[in-house]
């Protein structure tokens, strides 16, 4: 079957033409709301400039301390690795899984796999597997909450402060600037151009 | 308006779902479906296709269960221990929200009690209206009930906050001379309703609420 121009809505099902847009517009559904598609700068470039430079900040958010404590001269720090390996130690691998998933795992594998994707597509060829990634990303993001974890980052010090001298480490300001990058690749990448060059 | 403008767009105030169109939540192409077959495969990208999500109503039920019941003890079981030289504390989310308060940090109080408290239960209740407005097939408003749906779905994340404060509470307070902070039994319960609200949010199919629409007025 031919790809009509027609789009059905996710939220409500409603059949839609499909209209060209101004440069960074959306198209709503007409009676939901629902944003049914974008307009994205043309080619790869944008998102995956944004994605190399999260997997930079990615690696050092995980390989540096999120925050120093000092108590008493003592000097404390912790990196999201150790977050995991002493919930992990303390007998709580329930929590430590669960962290591990959403701030460190699913991140990693939603970054890799998106540069996975988007290198081949520079050059323009595409990987084998597309379908699947595609697919696969689509169940992992809701997932990786990297976001979430930098308030909750942020809550930790000031309950600390009172307790003790804390300060901000590398990875907290990689982690700060990890996630508007992120929203950028996915705001850059068109699935559209992707699949017009699977089917070919 | 010339006839055939009159003509498309009658056409197009139809759903995809009642012309027998399928269509692809990863690739958004449509595919027609087999006579009276209730699922088929996208004609582009392969995706195994519903016209409905499979047993949304049953499955958000039972998570929305499983939701309610993790509830109670992620509230009434401590999250963190802390040992120090003040002697050994227990913290539960609320009590945890009232030290904020307290220790003059009124504003991260007002978050977490957001994103612990609030959201989660707001999105238990709000989940529940929006499966009991579904099998009554309500025609109350549509488009309110899906602006609901789109609020909790965006939202249940944050809910993961304390959990996240505790990871790193536990990681830095650890082995120390002053204190040391263990997760409690809570942080478990508590991330089990974040997991399971979530969920049930993707069980839900928010096309559910648009259906009776056309049903009705047949």
């Amino acid at each position: 079957m031919v790809t009509l121009p027609v789009i059905a809505c996710h939220e409500c099902d409603l059949l839609q033409r499909k209209i060209a847009l101004p440069p960074q517009g959306r198209a709503r559904c007409r009676r939901c709301r629902a944003i049914l598609y974008r307009d994205y700068p043309p080619g790869p470039d944008r998102a995956l400039a944004c994605t190399i430079a999260a997997l930079v900040l990615f690696l050092i958010a995980n390989a540096y301390p999120i925050v120093g404590l000092e108590v008493q001269g003592n000097r404390e720090t912790a990196s999201l690795y150790d977050a995991v390996h002493t919930l992990w130690v303390e007998g709580r691998e329930d929590v430590a899984l669960l962290v591990g998933f959403t701030a460190m795992l699913t991140p990693a594998i939603e970054i890799s796999l998106l540069i996975y994707l988007l290198l081949p597509l520079k050059f323009n060829r595409v990987t084998e597997g597309t379908v699947p990634i595609l697919r696969f990303l689509q169940t992992v993001r809701p997932w990786s909450m990297t976001e979430v974890f930098l308030l909750g980052i942020l809550v930790a010090l000031v309950k600390l402060e009172h307790l003790a001298r804390v300060e901000a480490g590398i990875a907290l300001w990689a982690f700060g600037s990890l996630i508007p990058l992120l929203i950028i690749a996915s705001m850059s990448f068109d699935p559209e151009e992707l699949w017009a060059k699977v089917t070919g | 308006m010339g006839e055939s403008d009159r003509l498309t767009r009658m056409a197009f105030t139809r759903t995809a779902g009642r012309l027998g169109l399928l269509s692809c939540h990863l690739c958004n192409s449509l595919t027609e479906s087999a006579p009276g077959a209730y699922e088929g495969r996208c004609s582009r990208c392969g995706s195994h296709l519903r016209f409905r999500k499979p047993d949304s109503i049953t499955r958000t039920w039972a998570l929305l269960i499983a939701g309610y019941l993790l509830f109670i003890p992620a509230n009434l079981l401590p999250i963190m221990h802390t040992n120090s030289l003040f002697g050994a504390q227990s913290d539960t989310i609320l009590s945890g929200v009232v030290y904020l308060w307290t220790s003059g940090s009124w504003h991260l109080a007002v978050i977490v009690f957001i994103a612990s408290i609030l959201v989660p239960s707001a999105k238990l209740v709000t989940l529940t209206f929006l499966v009991v407005s579904v099998q009554r097939r309500s025609t109350w408003d549509p488009l309110q009930r899906t602006n609901m749906y789109r609020i909790l779905e965006s939202v249940g994340r944050w809910s993961m906050l304390d959990i996240f404060v505790v990871a790193m509470l536990v990681a830095l307070v650890h082995l120390q001379t002053l204190a040391t902070i263990r997760a409690g039994a809570g942080a478990v319960a508590f991330g089990a309703v974040v997991v399971v609200t979530m969920l049930a949010a993707m069980a839900f199919d928010p096309r559910l609420i648009w259906d009776p629409r056309w049903t009705r007025h047949e």
